[in-house]
């Protein structure tokens, strides 16, 4: 087995066992990347050079026994909205083109000062919208588990990445779905965070009352790890509340599902789910049931209008964030030779944007508009708080919800391009536990017949994280779908 | 659920058209306008199709009573939060690397340039 197939949680151990280096690892991660990226193609920018120069860096702290983290020489992928000073951060848009930050994210700073090895940026769908990185201007991301199927979205490089065995773990944003959708396609463990848990600070805004950025790695433990170092307040952003942040390695030593209640809300398990996706995810809390969990069922009365809330707000908050590119202060300008200044926003912003932007933007200025608004984005938040009430009262009955993270296993690249509604019910599933700002864990729980990856969805009630991790990580004490790797 | 969703996704593009109340050519144009967003005629006709399928879907939200209903802004309840007025000691990026990254920096005189607003 390549080094670069390793969990951080053995790899780190071995480190410290000095089985090997930090720079043999990079090494292994940065071979496995020109063996395969070719043809998965998760990578929009590889630092060759500053990432062996970090896991030098690494191997000194680690030989003086002074390493500040369990991520110390752990080689990481950023997903290319993440702000990285000097190194191209474009949001996969052609209106970032060649964008390089004057700072770093502080989620980059916080795994800098972990003592982390950045291999490089990873492919996204543009500004973050979409769910199969298909809307990228580098062209889609390739899913390692059979290349003709996208890897999911918009997350999909960095899922891609982890599953290809390119890097260790990687860094992803969900706003409706977009960590744990890409997780679940890629056979993957992908965590999204409670609104606010993590800050935004220097990660490219796409909707701002739903964003939220987590760890995709090979395990429960390793997100645990992962989410230690990043977790907590920041007065850069306004949003993170100062709640503690729990020591969820600590937690999950502690894990244990006997006597907690998994409610399954009956509006998740539903015809038009693909009959593997239901077997499996049933199979897998059968798994829980039999470390003695209880199941009870229960309703999200509300879930049918989670989708229809997510598109109005989402596509609202995107028009108001793409405002800020007028090609003047970042960004390539127009090509044509504008007559004016009106003109020149213009044509920067029509050349700039893709097609998916363009409609999210169009569709969310509409909703935004004098006279609609009222009708369009009030209307959608006053349904939001009763999306929210439904999971509030869910959680007096039960400790945690499970259903599956997608209807479907990974679709095929192209077929869906057209039809943006069609694109949108990817995150059926998902984009609810945003909407209320809850945490959500995807975990692998099995194949379809097609070898195809399937996910479960733990979901918990705000700042939750080390419970739902916890019950991820009991399952996967059980089972070893989370060891299955894509690529030799 | 699905199924009721996946009803309404059956209907092609073009079969959507005869459906529902279409977007006249003016109105996209005047969402790009405010928009800031140059759309080539092409895109306006796709626009009419595709805004409207969304619309009509997004249009479902009606079917719910919010009678009484606070709207919900932010899911934490964080209000205003502010910090004091003063000069960080340590700056988070200088002005010099803010300004190169923009194409438009014009190292002489220090500032970012901008095509003319008056004539």
């Amino acid at each position: 087995m390549n080094l670069s197939s390793l969990a951080i949680q053995e790899a780190a151990t071995a480190l410290r066992e000095k089985k090997f280096s930090s720079v043999e690892l990079t090494q292994s991660c940065l071979d496995a990347i020109k063996k395969h990226d070719g043809d998965v193609r998760a990578f929009t920018t590889v630092c060759e050079e500053s990432a062996l120069a970090n896991a030098r860096a690494a191997d000194a702290l680690l030989a003086a026994n002074k390493a500040p983290s369990i991520l110390t020489g752990i080689p990481v992928a950023l997903k290319d909205v993440f702000c990285t000073k000097g190194i191209n951060t474009t949001a996969a848009s052609n209106i970032l083109k060649d964008f390089k930050p004057a700072y770093d994210a502080t989620t980059v700073k916080k795994l800098a000062a972990a003592g982390m090895v950045m291999l490089g940026k990873t492919n996204t769908d543009e500004f973050t919208c979409g769910s199969s990185t298909e809307t990228s201007c580098y062209g889609t991301t390739h899913n390692p588990w059979n290349l003709d199927c996208t890897p999911g979205g918009s997350s999909g490089g960095s899922s891609a990445a982890v599953a290809a065995g390119e890097c260790l773990y990687a860094l992803g944003t969900d706003t409706g779905g977009s960590i744990r959708q890409p997780a679940a396609y890629c056979g993957i463990t992908g965590l999204k965070v409670t609104y606010g848990r993590v800050s935004r600070f220097g990660v490219i805004s796409m909707a701002s009352s739903l964003d939220s950025i987590g760890p995709m790695t090979k395990s429960a433990w390793d997100s645990a790890a992962v989410l230690q170092e990043i977790a907590g307040h920041d007065e850069h952003d306004t949003t993170t509340p100062n709640v503690a942040v729990p020591d969820y390695l600590a937690e999950l030593a502690k894990a244990d599902v006997a006597g907690m209640t998994i409610g399954l809300p009956k509006e998740y398990f539903i015809k038009g789910t693909d009959p593997e996706v239901d077997a499996a995810v049933r199979t897998a809390i059968e798994v829980l049931v039999k470390k003695g969990a209880k199941i009870k069922e229960i309703s999200l009365p509300h879930s049918p209008y989670g989708l229809a809330v997510y598109y109005v707000l989402c596509p609202s908050e995107v028009s108001a964030n793409m405002a800020r590119y007028d090609g003047i202060r970042m960004g390539p300008g127009p090509t044509k030779e504008p007559k004016d200044l009106a003109e020149y926003y213009f044509n920067t912003r029509g050349e700039g944007f893709g097609a998916e932007m363009k409609r999210r933007i169009m569709m969310g200025t509409y909703t935004l508009s004098s006279g609609y608004y009222d009708a369009y984005y009030t209307k959608a938040q006053k349904v939001r708080t009763l999306v929210m009430r439904d999971f509030d009262e869910a959680f007096k009955d039960v400790d945690v919800i499970i259903t599956p993270v997608t209807p479907s296993t990974a679709f095929k690249i192209g077929e869906n391009s057209n039809d943006p509604v069609k694109m949108y019910l990817e995150d059926i599933f998902t984009v609810s536990v945003n909407v209320a700002g809850l945490p959500g864990l995807a975990v692998p729980v099995g194949f379809s017949s097609q070898k195809m990856p399937i996910g479960m969805q733990i979901i918990g009630p705000m700042f939750s994280e080390a419970k739902l991790l916890q019950v991820g990580h009991v399952y996967q004490q059980e089972t070893s779908w989370h060891k299955e790797r894509a690529m030799k | 659920m699905l199924y009721n969703i996946l009803g309404s996704l059956l209907v092609t593009d073009a079969f959507l058209v005869y459906l529902i109340d279409m977007l006249t050519r003016e109105q996209v144009l005047h969402i790009a306008k405010l928009a800031r967003l140059g759309i080539s005629d092409a895109e306006v006709e796709k626009f009419q199709v595709q805004l409207s399928g969304i619309i009509s879907y997004i249009d479902k939200l009606n079917e719910v009573n919010t009678d009484g209903v606070e709207p919900t802004a932010q899911v934490t309840g964080l209000l205003n939060c502010l910090r004091t007025d003063e000069v960080l000691s340590e700056p988070l990026a200088n002005a010099d690397d803010l300004l190169s990254s923009s194409r438009n920096n014009d190292a002489a005189t220090h500032s970012i340039l901008v095509p003319n607003v008056f004539e």
